[in-house]
């Protein structure tokens, strides 16, 4: 199964986008480019403006300026029957009256392609859905109603395939399996997949790209680890994976190091890891850089930064505990430590956490708190 | 009956110690049932009994009075002598059934999709004329046609009308059916275009079907149940009516109501006029059950 008739495979190019409704912009001034091939992840919470984004690409919703390419030619204005784009809805939004197989195969119809048996079929073994073409969507499950939905856009070929929340409706299990499943369907036709979610492991899981929407503007754009690995801005640290944030203020720099003095402590870390140099700002770190031990441990290296706490809680989920250890400032930072060896620390110790300087990241204070 | 399935496995799905609630249940739903069990009985099935068996009655030497019989010749009668009107009825309530579709598909579409905060009051001026008596909003259709009327007078200028006028014609009577009937026509069409997901809409757009042809493909297959309901409510009272006869037709556009109604009322010719009466019944029963057929909707009504 490759993409050979229909459209080729082209970088989508959303210029300076926007879209307001009434006051409320949902939609800020977006410039992007999702290259070709590429499995493309838009990250962020309700409301953030990626479903307008994804509507509008697909000819549902028209913007309010700026333009949409789709490789060199302009769609903006084109009509969503005629754009070489195919979406699979959030609820699906199979036709009830039509069995599987013509739910399929409408694309195809309407294009007034003559033998549609042999390439439906194909589709439906595709998504393994074969037995199934008789049936009425309404006789399926969750999963296998949007396994049809993905085998009636892709069937089309489109030149961008548009995932509005594809998996929102389904539970855990089954959203794991048809996560590997879309990646595998990917990797297949080679399509570019536009994934809209709110799922911030999801997107990790299937995107190429991951790009993390807020207010109507791409916080931070780039391959899942680059980004969990050097946040740059607030949002991004705590929206995808958690983050330990303290503020404080440069104090100095050491080689190609920052010193970040914050309530009393001082902490190092190099400076293309920070947006800013100098001035007031957040350090942070991710939990799982993080190692706990106790107070009047030796074994801290002397590089690594470190803050002394109180152990106020311990989680054991098996292959690791979750600690939440009271800073010296009062604040609440989190912890995973795997469970290497069996003795934990309990409530109330008196701890050190440490980590190594290249983990830390450095942050704008976001305006407002 | 795929809708029927459901509901009638969910109980035997629950536990089995919940038989006894199960059969309390079902009781309580029998006993809901009498007081509408009761209801037709009194008020549908004796007189139509009664109705039947005086359709067989033959007449005494005193006029009016009629004594039981079996006498089935009553029926050949009535058809021989009042074939025109059912003709006629059938007719005039096809054109009027054709013509409230026409009409009320883009309304309720409008209402349903487009109507947005006004579609609770759109709804209320649909149902609004039930509010004025139906014999009075007839009547005023005499004045709306009436001879020297702006209606009548615009398209006779245009030489449009063959008999000059359009009061006491075959087109009054079909308007003043159309009109009447309307609401019937609109609020199943609007209970079932309401129904259909807006996505569905998008989603054919998305999957290359012009806007007729989403309409074709999809609105349209997914509003026949209204399309059904709606001519079946509109169609079968108009073929019985005669009020818009009476009081816009000429003696000439009289329909089986007519006929009925003045057998009952003027010639007291009981017999004649519950044969019509069952004559009637018998054919709007068949061309339902062949229409439903045809429509392919039985799980629907």
């Amino acid at each position: 199964m490759t993409v050979a008739q229909g459209s080729e495979v082209q970088d989508l190019n959303l210029v300076d986008l926007v879209k307001s409704f009434g006051d409320f912009v949902a939609v800020d001034d977006l410039t992007l480019t999702i290259p070709a091939g590429s499995f493309f992840a838009l990250l962020g919470p309700s409301g953030c403006g990626k479903t307008t984004t994804l509507r509008m690409v697909a000819g549902l919703e028209e913007p309010t300026s700026g333009r949409i390419m789709l490789g060199t030619q302009d769609i903006t204005d084109e009509k969503p029957y005629k754009r070489q784009v195919n979406t699979v809805f959030q609820s699906y939004a199979l036709f009830p009256h039509l069995d599987i197989f013509e739910n399929v195969a409408f694309g195809l119809r309407r294009r007034g392609v003559k033998n549609v048996d042999a390439q439906v079929n194909d589709m439906l073994e595709l998504v393994e859905l074969g037995p199934m073409a008789r049936r009425k969507p309404a006789q399926l499950s969750g999963g296998q109603q949007q396994r049809v939905a993905v085998a009636r856009a892709l069937i089309n070929h489109p030149g961008v395939l548009l995932l509005d929340e594809p998996l929102g409706a389904l539970d855990l299990k089954l959203r794991r399996q048809m996560q590997i499943e879309l990646k595998r369907i990917q990797d297949e036709v080679g399509t570019t997949f536009v994934h809209v979610t709110h799922d911030q492991e999801e997107a990790m899981t299937m995107a190429d790209t991951v790009a993390v929407m807020n207010k109507g503007r791409i916080e931070q754009m780039g391959p899942p680890v680059d980004i969990y690995d050097l946040p740059r801005t607030a949002f991004v640290a705590n929206f995808l994976g958690q983050s330990n944030l303290a503020q404080g203020s440069v104090s100095g720099t050491s080689g190609d190091n920052l010193v970040v003095s914050s309530s009393g402590a001082s902490f190092t870390l190099p400076s293309e890891r920070s947006v800013r140099q100098d001035g007031d700002l957040l350090i942070g770190v991710r939990p799982e850089k993080l190692a706990i031990d106790a107070a009047d441990a030796d074994t801290v290296p002397d590089r690594h930064n470190r803050l002394s706490g109180k152990v106020t809680d311990a989680s054991f989920t098996g292959v690791s505990t979750q600690y939440l250890v009271m800073t010296t400032w009062g604040d609440e930072w989190i912890i995973f430590e795997q469970n290497r060896s069996a003795d934990l620390h309990q409530l109330g110790d008196e701890v050190v956490i440490h980590w190594a300087p290249e983990h830390t990241f450095g942050l704008e204070i976001p305006a407002g708190g | 009956m795929p809708s029927l399935a459901p509901t009638l496995s969910s109980p035997s799905a629950g536990a089995p110690p919940a038989a006894s609630g199960v059969r309390r249940r079902t009781r309580t739903a029998y006993l809901l049932l009498i007081p509408g069990l009761l209801w037709l009985g009194i008020f549908f099935v004796i007189p139509l009994v009664s109705l039947f068996f005086t359709s067989l009655q033959a007449p005494t030497d005193k006029a009016g009075v009629y004594q039981p019989a079996l006498q089935v010749s009553n029926y050949l009668v009535a058809l021989q002598e009042y074939w025109p009107q059912f003709i006629r009825s059938f007719v005039y309530a096809g054109i009027a059934t054709v013509l409230a579709l026409v009409i009320a598909y883009p309304l309720a579409y409008f209402i349903a999709f487009r109507a947005g905060k006004w579609k609770a009051l759109m709804l209320v001026l649909v149902v609004a004329p039930f509010f004025a008596s139906f014999l009075l909003r007839t009547y005023a259709w005499r004045t709306i046609l009436s001879d020297e009327g702006a209606i009548t007078t615009f398209f006779n200028a245009l030489h449009l009308l063959p008999q000059g006028r359009i009061l006491n014609t075959p087109i009054a009577v079909v308007l003043g059916l159309t009109y009447n009937f309307l609401p019937f026509m609109i609020l199943p069409l609007f209970a079932a275009l309401d129904k259909i997901d807006p996505r569905l809409i998008e989603a054919s757009k998305d999957l290359y079907a012009k806007p007729s042809t989403a309409f074709r493909k999809v609105i349209w297959p997914l509003s026949l149940p209204g399309v059904v309901a709606g001519t079946l409510l509109t169609f079968i009272p108009a073929a019985g009516d005669y009020i818009n006869a009476t009081l816009l037709g000429a003696p000439g556009d009289r329909m089986v109501g007519n006929a009925i109604q003045t057998n009952f009322l003027q010639f007291r010719d009981y017999p004649t006029a519950s044969a019509l009466s069952f004559i009637l019944m018998a054919i709007i029963l068949t061309l339902v059950f062949v229409y439903i057929r045809r429509a392919g909707t039985e799980d629907l009504v």
